[in-house]
């Protein structure tokens, strides 16, 4: 219990850091916010006028005060650009990169385990070797090259999906399911082949320790030796790197998104970014930290789980 | 060396041989002017255009080699940012500990745990994209990654004999540091080094392919993708060459860097 709380609370000063980062790092830029949403319009009452308006007139500390409050309550402020409520451009936008990012680290779960099992099991076999250069091949091609390729091959030969026809999961949970497997594909494909190759390392760095040689010499059967004491050991170290990989599938959804015109949160980033749209910015990226520090307490909680020796 | 490792040394000596050649085309020459478009020229694949043109009738072939000089340049540089400033952090931190490295091991791992595509679209976001941006914001993102393996080899070299004994003949901290633990840290420097430039060659094409890299018309491997995308039903070679240049560029620093990691 101890541990738990010791987690959380450093995990609340991380959230705080990564907030005052976020909300400091923007009120250095030059030049007044004010002058530049007015562009050609600004004249000195004017700039005056929406200066006081926007709160730019009040000290810094007080104004990053009143940004946390109101995040609290669920109020981002209002985009220059939209001229609306962040919450409300955002909602939908988070549901989307959710859901792609959710299909996509089930994809690499789903086909990494057996994959890198399989290859750790039979690791002098002919098609192991296939395997593995195959890997190496795979881990080099950016997602956003392998999202091309998908694109051609299963929009253009096969015809499975329409590019660029992505349906909104408020509107057809299924089929946008359906569009949004073949980008969480392109994101998955080089985490799978980085599992698939650290599942097989530490299984064999494993199955040569004295434990496991002493497990067989007292007549245990190999299957049951690799699954009870291999297999288990194995799997601390691609445990902390899933937790790791899903903060970089979060990110990851920034650029495959840009790939299938799907719009979610790294879209909608990538325009308010060339827009200048910063209180925009400002929220995608503290949602998208605040995303990346919960995960990573996750997988501190995860490998408490796996082995209550652990202490991180 | 194993014969795996060997198979590995020696297609990555290839293919990074390939990307030299590339890289001192693109400096020195090309067979087209990078930048001309002949809207009369054909598309497709020809002895005179090897790779094609693309949709405003440019040489395929003359951008990639451009573009992977392009490439090169934001990589060594975002390299060389992460290497220097990683030294320096690992080192500080590994050899003298204390304070200093509870502060900046607990940065580095902050920054570590952060995406370097978030980190470097934060940057972009404040300063505007370009090149330089560019440059800055992803050698950032390099530093904690290269600081974090030189403080653990730094960490275990600080206690061997021999130091112990060039500490005891009353060299300083400064000569201790520079003369007698750098250079034993070159191996791993070597293999960092290279998977850097593999992280840094994906990142920058991730980037310009988001348009937040160097600046059109100038042909970057990234931007050349999502130009052809438009055309990719029509036109796809446009598309797949500086793809497959990307590929080739990633793969041969990695099996470098796999090969040399063992020894």
């Amino acid at each position: 219990m101890k541990y738990v709380i010791k987690k959380l609370l450093t995990t609340l000063i991380t959230l705080f850091a990564v907030s005052a980062l976020v909300f400091f790092s923007f009120s250095v830029i030059p030049g007044n916010p004010a002058v530049s949403r007015l562009g050609t319009e600004a004249t000195p009452e004017k700039i005056e006028k929406l200066t006081h308006e926007m709160g730019l007139d009040r000290p810094l500390p007080e104004r990053y005060g009143e940004w946390v409050l109101n995040i609290l309550h669920g109020d981002f402020g209002k985009s220059y650009s939209y001229n609306q409520k962040v919450t409300s451009l955002l909602s939908e936008k988070i549901g989307t990169t959710l859901i792609l990012s959710v299909i996509a680290i089930i994809l690499t779960v789903a086909v990494a385990f057996p994959l890198g099992i399989y290859t750790a099991r039979k690791s002098d076999s002919k098609l192991d070797v296939v395997l593995t250069s195959l890997n190496q091949l795979i881990m080099a091609i950016p997602s956003f090259f392998s999202g091309i390729l998908i694109t051609l091959l299963f929009g253009f030969v096969f015809k499975l999906f329409t590019p660029g026809a992505y349906v909104s999961y408020k509107v057809n949970f299924l089929r946008c399911v359906g569009y949004l497997f073949f980008p969480a594909l392109a994101i998955a494909l080089p985490k799978i082949s980085m599992v698939v190759k650290l599942l097989k390392d530490t299984a064999l760095k494993e199955a040569n320790k004295d434990y496991v040689v002493t497990a067989y010499s007292r007549g245990n059967a190999t299957r049951a030796v690799f699954y009870k004491h291999v297999l288990k050991n194995a799997m601390i170290p691609v445990i902390t790197f899933l937790g790791m990989t899903f903060a970089d599938i979060i990110a990851g959804s920034i650029i495959v998104e840009q790939v299938f015109s799907v719009p979610g949160l790294g879209r909608i980033l990538l325009t308010s970014i060339s827009g200048r749209d910063y209180p925009m910015v400002q929220a995608i990226i503290l949602l998208l930290s605040v995303f990346v520090v919960i995960s990573n307490l996750a997988v501190d909680f995860m490998y408490r789980a796996f082995d209550k020796r652990i202490r991180v | 060396m194993t014969g795996n490792n060997k198979v590995k040394l020696i297609i990555g000596l290839v293919l990074t041989g390939i990307v030299f050649l590339m890289l001192l085309f693109g400096i020195f020459y090309t067979p087209y002017d990078p930048m001309a478009m002949d809207a009369s020229v054909s598309k497709s694949i020809s002895l005179k255009h090897i790779m094609g043109c693309d949709q405003f009738g440019r040489d395929v072939f003359s951008r990639v080699l451009v573009g992977v000089k392009e490439t090169m340049i934001v990589a060594g540089a975002v390299v060389l940012i992460g290497v220097f400033f990683g030294t320096v952090v690992g080192t500080l931190t590994g050899y003298f500990g204390g304070w200093i490295d509870e502060i900046l091991m607990r940065l580095n791992d902050a920054v570590l745990a952060f995406p370097s595509v978030l980190l470097a679209l934060l940057v972009i976001g404040l300063y505007g994209g370009g090149r330089n941006t560019l440059i800055l914001a992803l050698g950032i993102a390099f530093i904690p990654s290269f600081a974090r393996i030189i403080r653990s080899e730094v960490l275990k070299i600080k206690n061997l004999d021999y130091i112990q004994s060039v500490r005891l003949f009353g060299a300083g901290h400064l000569r201790i540091i520079v003369v007698h633990i750098l250079p034993n840290l070159k191996t791993v420097m070597l293999s960092s080094i290279l998977i850097g430039f593999n992280n840094a060659v994906l990142a920058e094409a991730g980037m310009s392919y988001l348009g937040m890299g160097v600046a059109p018309p100038n042909p970057s491997l990234g931007r050349m993708l999502s130009e052809a995308q438009a055309y990719i039903f029509t036109n796809p070679m446009t598309a797949v060459f500086p793809g497959i240049t990307i590929v080739i560029m990633i793969l041969g620093f990695s099996l470098l860097s796999a090969a040399t990691e063992k020894g």
